[in-house]
């Protein structure tokens, strides 16, 4: 816990500092308090950069593990969901641990944020690289037609965007608490009530019912919790439908996610708690792309994402040493995988003709 | 006192007693109406109908649904009628923009408008004036009535109706706010009860119902506002004869500003700030007195002083000297010979800064945000700019899929705008006040600055700019 962890010099003065520069906040804490039992009074709404309290709803087992959490939003690393291919594999003190934060996945400048600012860059690079596949697509709705399965969808906080845009969404979580609020959250909306289903199952379990139907998987900061990597991506090849795609973000293994992710994020500043992340897990490029190639899926591009803390968004990046984001597409059949190239916007024409030779080839394989 | 307009984010919880209906009302648990509008707007004034149609057209709101509430009647017209009315608006290049950009334009081209290439704005108390114009002469800004915009804009939403409802005769009498974060049960959405009691629900609501803003209150956002000693005077008047009429004229009198318009090669439009004692005398005047007030105002140097007279020829020289082609001779704008009966009206004239534009699922667009005075003829354009920047940060976040009513792009719009529209409130005031007095030294300071800023183009160009966006 908090007090009885043992801070190195420079992390309690990194504290002291940022103590001093919450003290500030105290005072608003003390309002919003107040303001909270005026059922009527709107209680404000801050930006990242500022730093917000939340004594209303605070849970003691939080408090103890993230006592400074709330504190410090200076650095803030992306929150991962849980994932595991089986029940048996699942973490109980891991739940604990989210299910304590489980009604926060909708605050937008909460625990979660940078999830949610996270959706500035996923979803336009899942929505991009899908309209590429397609010759045209209705405005307003530019996803509509396409099935996505988003596994370890958590809060669903990326399948509603995906639903908003006309997608039929399919997410699912092993924790039954994530998807009771996934779907509490939508059930307000009765247009993306409609679009997106909910399931508290694995992605095995899946499998056999929605094999070759989805035109899109997306395992968006879940390769890195998964216990065999190479099942799990199976698993995923098998869902999707020949030319379908497959969007995976995670945090690439390597010393500087080390230092950051887990030694700075954990274990100084306490952003996350100690344990969360075991850096044996995080997958590089080059092993996912070595898994995908091996599975019939062919890269076609990884980018780096990198988050300010200071301003609580993200930006793409040239360097995937940290966060990277990847979109790989299971091959038809009979065509060659496309070698994997490092492009940001992808080569529009060569899928093009790829796409518009495939209906040809099918063809010739029925005869 | 651009710190007094300028942004802070300090939300006090508001006083219980400025809160009216809304003690009563109660947080919406549970019961899921049918329809969830994604935006409505709460006013259906120039700003108003503009941001529906804007909204309405956009290419990434087609699978959205908007309402747009307006509490007067609809307004249709047959054909365009004859006479002109006394409420007009300078429509500036980029407001323009906006409304071709939803073909709003159009109609208004089919109808009437005035195209003005100039502009002279120049002092009672001396013989410094300023000249505005582009140097191609292309047209610095249009003078349009504000009902054949308004009717624009209705010709348009017609055209759009099935994704942009309009709902006349319609009041909103109270809203509810949606908790800052969900808790169980309680809806995430804005409720607005309608005046007949039925209740709508929408994800993002816009208010654009004028400086008395009832949804800016609602919610308790603060508003810096302060009444002028001032009424405008407005009418419409019959030039002595047709001429080209292309050039908007005002005068800074001691009293306040007189501007004439153009409307067409025979009619000008007046609006004419002023004390409100002299505002009601000049509406109730006879017609000959009336239209002898406004020609002396313009052409009479009553105020002139001979020390002030004397500076600001030593100033003219002086530049001369140095510029020989900056010289402008004062010119006259056209004499009036009768004013349209009953087209003399007042109203009031105020200053207004909302201290926040925008909370979560909820935007401030137009008056409800800003209001200025007329003398720098920006009050509606600001209103477009808002329209401009809000769509564009809802589009860009509807095409993301995003919740449209999420902070993260609304204080996108509210930073962009802020930025601009404190600026110019400021100015404005900062005008009003210095061209208010005639006392000498203050009129010799002015006058110079006058003299200078027209002296040198590119600051000409700069404001120019900035007042065309």
């Amino acid at each position: 816990m908090w007090g009885g962890r043992k801070l190195s010099s420079s992390g309690n003065r990194f504290l002291g500092v940022l103590r001093s520069r919450c003290w500030g906040t105290q005072a608003e804490g003390a309002r919003l308090t107040s303001s909270a039992e005026n059922q009527v009074s709107w209680t404000p709404q801050t930006k990242p950069r500022v730093f917000s309290e939340y004594r209303i709803m605070w849970f003691k087992s939080y408090r103890m593990t993230f006592a400074c959490l709330n504190r410090m939003k200076i650095y803030r690393y992306p929150w991962r969901r849980l994932y595991s291919t089986s029940q048996t594999t699942v973490d109980n003190s891991e739940i604990k641990t989210f299910l304590a934060l489980a009604h926060r996945w909708w605050d937008e400048q909460g625990v979660y944020a940078p999830l949610h600012s996270m959706n500035d860059l996923r979803v336009p690079f899942i929505r991009d690289n899908l309209l590429k596949t397609v010759a045209h697509h209705q405005p307003g709705k530019p996803l509509s037609g396409m099935k996505i399965l988003d596994v370890g969808c958590g809060g669903g906080l990326l399948s509603e965007p995906l639903g908003r845009l006309g997608a039929s969404v399919i997410g699912i979580d092993p924790v039954d608490e994530n998807i009771k609020i996934a779907q509490h959250h939508k059930s307000f909306d009765p247009v993306l009530d409609k679009r997106i289903e909910y399931r508290a199952c694995s992605l095995e379990e899946m499998v056999e019912e929605t094999a070759e139907t989805c035109d899109a998987v997306v395992a968006s900061e879940v390769v890195e919790h998964v216990i065999d990597l190479e099942t799990f991506l199976q698993c995923c090849c098998q869902v999707l439908k020949p030319g379908g795609s497959l969007f995976i973000t995670t945090i690439n293994k390597t010393q500087l996610s080390y230092a950051l992710g887990i030694v700075f994020s954990e274990q100084i500043a306490g952003i996350v708690p100690k344990g969360t992340h075991t850096w044996e897990k995080f997958v590089s490029p080059e092993k996912l792309e070595s898994i995908l190639e091996s599975n019939g899926l062919s890269v076609q591009t990884v980018a780096g994402m990198l988050y300010n803390p200071l301003s609580g968004y993200w930006h793409w990046s040239e360097n995937t040493s940290l966060n990277y984001a990847a979109h790989a597409v299971k091959s038809t059949g009979q065509e060659h995988p496309v070698p994997a190239e490092f492009v940001f916007k992808g080569e529009t024409e060569e899928l093009r003709d790829k796409d518009s030779t495939n209906p040809g080839l099918q063809e010739e394989l029925k005869k | 006192m651009a710190g007094r307009l300028a942004v802070s984010r300090w939300r006090a919880a508001p006083s219980a007693a400025g809160r009216g209906p809304l003690l009563s009302c109660r947080r919406w648990s549970g019961a899921k109406a049918d329809t969830v509008y994604d935006v409505v707007v709460s006013g259906g004034g120039l700003v108003g109908a503009a941001m529906a149609c804007a909204l309405g057209y956009d290419i990434h709101f087609h699978d959205k649904k908007i309402l747009l509430l307006e509490a007067g009647p609809k307004k249709v017209w047959e054909k365009l009628p004859e006479t002109y009315s006394n409420r007009v608006s300078s429509i500036s290049p980029g407001s323009a923009t906006l409304l071709s950009s939803f073909g709003a334009w159009d109609h208004i081209c089919n109808m009437r408008y005035r195209a003005f290439r100039r502009m002279q704005v120049w002092d009672a108390c001396s013989e410094a004036l300023i000249m505005f114009d582009k140097d191609n002469l292309d047209d610095m800004g249009y003078i349009v009535e504000n009902d054949v915009i308004m009717c624009a804009l209705t010709k348009q939403l017609e055209a759009v109706s099935d994704r942009v409802t309009v709902l006349y005769r319609s009041k909103a009498v109270s809203y509810t706010w949606p908790y800052p974060f969900t808790m169980a049960d309680s809806s995430p959405w804005v409720h607005i009860t309608l005046g007949d009691g039925s209740t709508l629900q929408t994800k993002l609501l816009i208010g654009a119902d004028g400086h008395n803003s009832g949804v800016r209150q609602a919610a308790g956002i603060k508003n810096v506002s302060w009444n002028y000693d001032q009424s405008a005077v407005v009418a419409t008047l019959h030039l002595s004869e047709a001429t080209e009429n292309n050039v908007a004229w005002q005068r800074f009198l001691p009293s306040g500003p007189i501007a004439l318009l153009p409307l067409s090669d025979t009619l000008s439009s007046l609006v004419w700030s002023t004390s409100h004692e002299h505002a009601a005398e000049l509406v109730g005047m006879d017609e000959e007195k009336f239209v002898d007030t406004i020609n002396s105002a313009f052409w009479s140097d009553a105020n002139h002083t001979d020390f002030i007279d004397s500076a600001s020829s030593v100033l003219q020289s002086v530049v001369g000297f140095l510029r020989p082609t900056k010289v402008s001779a004062r010119q006259l704008p056209p004499s009036v010979a009768r004013v349209d009966a009953r087209s003399r009206v007042l109203f009031p004239l105020g200053l207004g800064h909302a201290a926040e534009y925008v909370r979560p699922r909820l935007a401030l667009i137009g008056d409800a945000a800003h209001r200025v005075h007329p003398l720098a003829g920006q009050g509606v354009n600001m209103g477009f700019g808002d329209v401009s920047s809000l769509v564009h940060h809802l589009s860009a976040a509807a095409f993301n899929g995003k919740d449209l009513g999420s902070m993260s792009h609304l204080t996108g719009y509210e930073t962009d705008r802020q930025r601009h529209n404190t600026a110019l409130l400021a100015a404005t005031d900062l005008l009003k006040r210095f061209y208010s007095t005639s006392a000498a030294p203050l009129v010799l300071l002015r006058t110079w600055g006058l003299q200078a800023t027209n002296a040198v183009s590119p600051l000409k160009e700069q404001i120019m700019a900035f007042a065309s966006k």
